[in-house]
């Protein structure tokens, strides 16, 4: 090679390279026009909150094999899904609390539910069946709080007779990181405890009076299953799944149930969907003698004024959830939207969206 | 008429030519290669002035709101937007302090070991084995701390700690916990078996430098293994382990994700080593994706004041360093 040829190879490389980096955006990013992929299938894109997660990844698997269409969800977080349907990234968001009616005018954004979870107070106590610790709202909250310290304390022993408590210590375990989980689970304590909701309030993140954080459900779950005599906050499907042994709370209506689909549901069925505007509703202590008092929803949020073409998309992808995923949901231990709520948010797509 | 040939002769045969062409692009390469040598160093340096000022730019919004408060208070209550980072701040520097305490006088030994003890059949894969512990990802360093360190803690050392150590007075105040494995000390154990592979290999490096003439000199003279290293290798090589030991102090204030796991993430300002606690990377590391507005700005902030903190850090090693060679007379 001549000198001047060595002299430009490194520039040649370089612009060889560079040429091979050009290629146009592949499926992970938004794409700017209504994506449409192969033979009119169209692409869409959320992102938001991580509850729902396993939950999209399975309706985006089996949409795409009944109809071809594409859609990519991300869990980056309630605040990160809102964040970016805001600035109209991504076609949908998803978030474990749902934006105030004012909220979502100012954005131009549409909130309807997809689908109902909850969140279930687990133990580590030697010889405890799940279900068979019995516990109030406010009980609750005084644990959290420090209130309460001891397995023996007299409120515990006086709401269960039967159970053998141990004089050891509560350990606390909360979350360390921001979370919609984190959000019900308060907001549910300061409906119950005056006194929570004073010295604490509720949040994403708050500043918890005591005890260790782990970090996602699955750090509360592995914290409570190390250490004896702990009480920590997961979602049904990390209780479900890890056999941990969970507490029954006491609902609105006075009585003790224990968590699942059908506690969840009932708490869904009798919440008051239908006073609630743009569905701005938390669905913790919920009346109903068989309602779940710590059950959670996840929104969806939908931007009013983007290209009709994806709203269209994105709304056929949720209808097709709501009338052929509720199997899937149920096997991953979410609980479908009942068909009351259903059919409501049917017609507040018609009447916010002009969709059919 | 024989000067005349002469001197055309003298004018006939000059010096060799020179040539020009060549010179000049010599000469013209020079100046490229430092330019672009230059170059490089002002990419770093931009990089790091621009990481700095991003942070310190992002977390203007807690300075205006919390002011001075934000480094004095310990108050952190993101549902009243209330940020005093003195919890986190305080944390980062007592696992730091106790990964130190821990992770130096194991490096030393080891690196005296593989030096001065130590057969020479047995440097190499040592070396090696302890080499290869700083290629372990940290995530996996939080996971072991989770599964296999903290079940010890809890079940032996913490209880042991509290019962023994936590009733004495002054000192005490350390050591009194709940009988969990998750709290400072535990982190600070993680950090120290990570930290020792960068502080071992600079000692072993430094250590093998000292002259041979010099440590047979000194055993000549009567003097034990410990004395040569207390009074030969150590004195010589002590600007060098001093940079090691804040080489493995700056990974370790500044360790996220094999902390976040084991340190109990609870952003309260406790005396106590086995209680849980907090550190800077750990509290941004938990937070960060959904915070938003005030709450951003104090994690921004806060990564900031690491910053300054690790930049601290380092200053004080090269002064400290810069008053030993003076006083050496280097």
């Amino acid at each position: 090679m001549t000198v001047s040829a060595l002299r430009l190879a490194p520039f040649l490389l370089a612009a060889a390279l560079a040429a091979t980096g050009c290629q146009p955006a592949s499926d992970g990013t938004p794409p700017a026009d209504a994506g449409t992929g192969p033979a009119g299938a169209t692409r869409i894109s959320g992102a938001g909150a991580s509850f729902v997660y396993p939950l999209m990844s399975r309706w985006s698997a089996d949409y795409n094999a009944a109809t071809g269409h594409q859609v990519n969800y991300q869990s980056i977080g309630s605040s990160g899904g809102i964040a970016q349907v805001k600035q109209g990234t991504v076609d949908f968001g998803s978030s474990d609390k749902p934006l105030s009616a004012a909220e979502l005018a100012e954005a131009g954004l549409g909130q309807f539910p997809s689908a109902i979870g909850g969140v279930v107070p687990v133990v580590n106590l030697q010889g405890l069946a799940p279900g068979e610790l019995r516990l109030t709202g406010p009980l609750l909250a005084d644990i959290f709080l420090g209130k309460v310290r001891a397995w023996d304390d007299p409120a515990l022993v006086a709401l269960n007779p039967g159970v053998a408590l141990p004089a050891s210590p509560i350990s606390v375990v909360h979350r360390s990181d921001g979370s919609g989980t984190s959000f019900n689970f308060t907001n549910y304590l300061s409906k119950v405890s005056a006194d929570w909701k004073a010295q604490v309030g509720e949040g994403t993140s708050v500043a918890w009076p005591l005890g260790v954080g782990g970090k996602g459900n699955e750090g509360v779950a592995s914290y409570v299953q190390q250490i004896d005599g702990s009480i920590g906050y997961v979602e049904l499907a990390y209780a479900l799944q890890n056999a941990m042994p969970y507490a029954s709370m006491q609902n609105a209506d006075g009585r003790f149930v224990e968590p699942g689909a059908e506690s969840f549901a009932a708490a869904a069925r009798t919440a008051d969907w239908t006073s609630a505007s743009e569905f701005d509703l938390v669905i913790t202590n919920a009346p109903g003698p068989d309602a779940w008092p710590i059950a959670a929803t996840n929104f969806i949020l939908v931007p009013k004024a983007a290209d009709p073409a994806r709203t269209r998309a994105t709304l056929d992808f949720f209808r097709w959830a709501f009338a052929s995923g509720t199997e899937q949901a149920s096997e991953l231990h979410y609980v479908p939207l009942p068909p009351e709520l259903v059919a409501q948010v049917e017609a507040y797509w018609a009447s916010g969206f002009g969709y059919e | 008429m024989n000067a005349i040939p002469a001197s055309a002769a003298l004018q006939a045969a000059p010096a060799a030519p020179p040539r020009p062409g060549r010179d000049r692009r010599d000469a013209r390469a020079d100046r490229w290669f430092r330019r672009v040598l230059a170059a490089t160093v002002a990419v770093v340096l931009l990089a790091l002035a621009s990481a700095a000022l991003s942070m310190l730019w992002g977390g203007r919004e807690a300075l205006q709101s919390q002011g001075l408060g934000f480094f004095l208070s310990a108050d952190w209550n993101p549902v009243e937007n209330r940020y005093g980072a003195l919890a986190p701040i305080a944390g980062t520097l007592a696992t730091a302090f106790v990964a130190m305490a821990l992770a130096v006088p194991l490096s030393f030994g080891i690196a005296v070991f593989l030096t001065e003890v130590a057969p020479r059949w047995v440097r190499g894969p040592v070396g090696s084995a302890i080499e290869l512990l700083a290629a372990i990802p940290s995530i996996i360093y939080g996971m072991w701390g989770l599964f296999v360190l903290v079940p010890v803690m809890t079940a032996h050392v913490t209880p042991w700690l509290n019962a023994h150590l936590g009733t004495l007075p002054g000192v005490g105040l350390l050591f009194r916990g709940p009988p969990l494995g998750i709290g400072v000390l535990t982190a600070g154990l993680v950090l120290a078996i990570m930290v020792v592979p960068f502080i071992t290999a600079v000692m072993r490096e430094v250590f093998l430098t000292v002259p041979a003439r010099l440590k047979e000199s000194a055993h000549a003279l009567g003097a034990t293994r410990w004395e040569v290293c207390r009074d030969v290798v150590l004195p010589y090589t002590r600007s060098a382990v001093i940079g090691g030991i804040f080489l493995g102090l700056g990974r370790a204030l500044g360790e996220t994700m094999a902390v976040a796991f084991v340190v109990g993430n609870s952003v309260r300002l406790t005396p106590s080593l086995l209680e849980p606690g907090t550190t800077i990377a750990a509290l941004i590391a938990n937070d960060f994706g959904e915070a938003t507005q005030t709450y951003r700005s104090a994690l921004l902030l806060l990564g900031f004041v690491l910053f300054a903190v690790t930049f601290v850090v380092l200053a004080l090693a090269r002064l400290m360093l810069a008053r030993l060679a003076r006083r050496e007379g280097a």
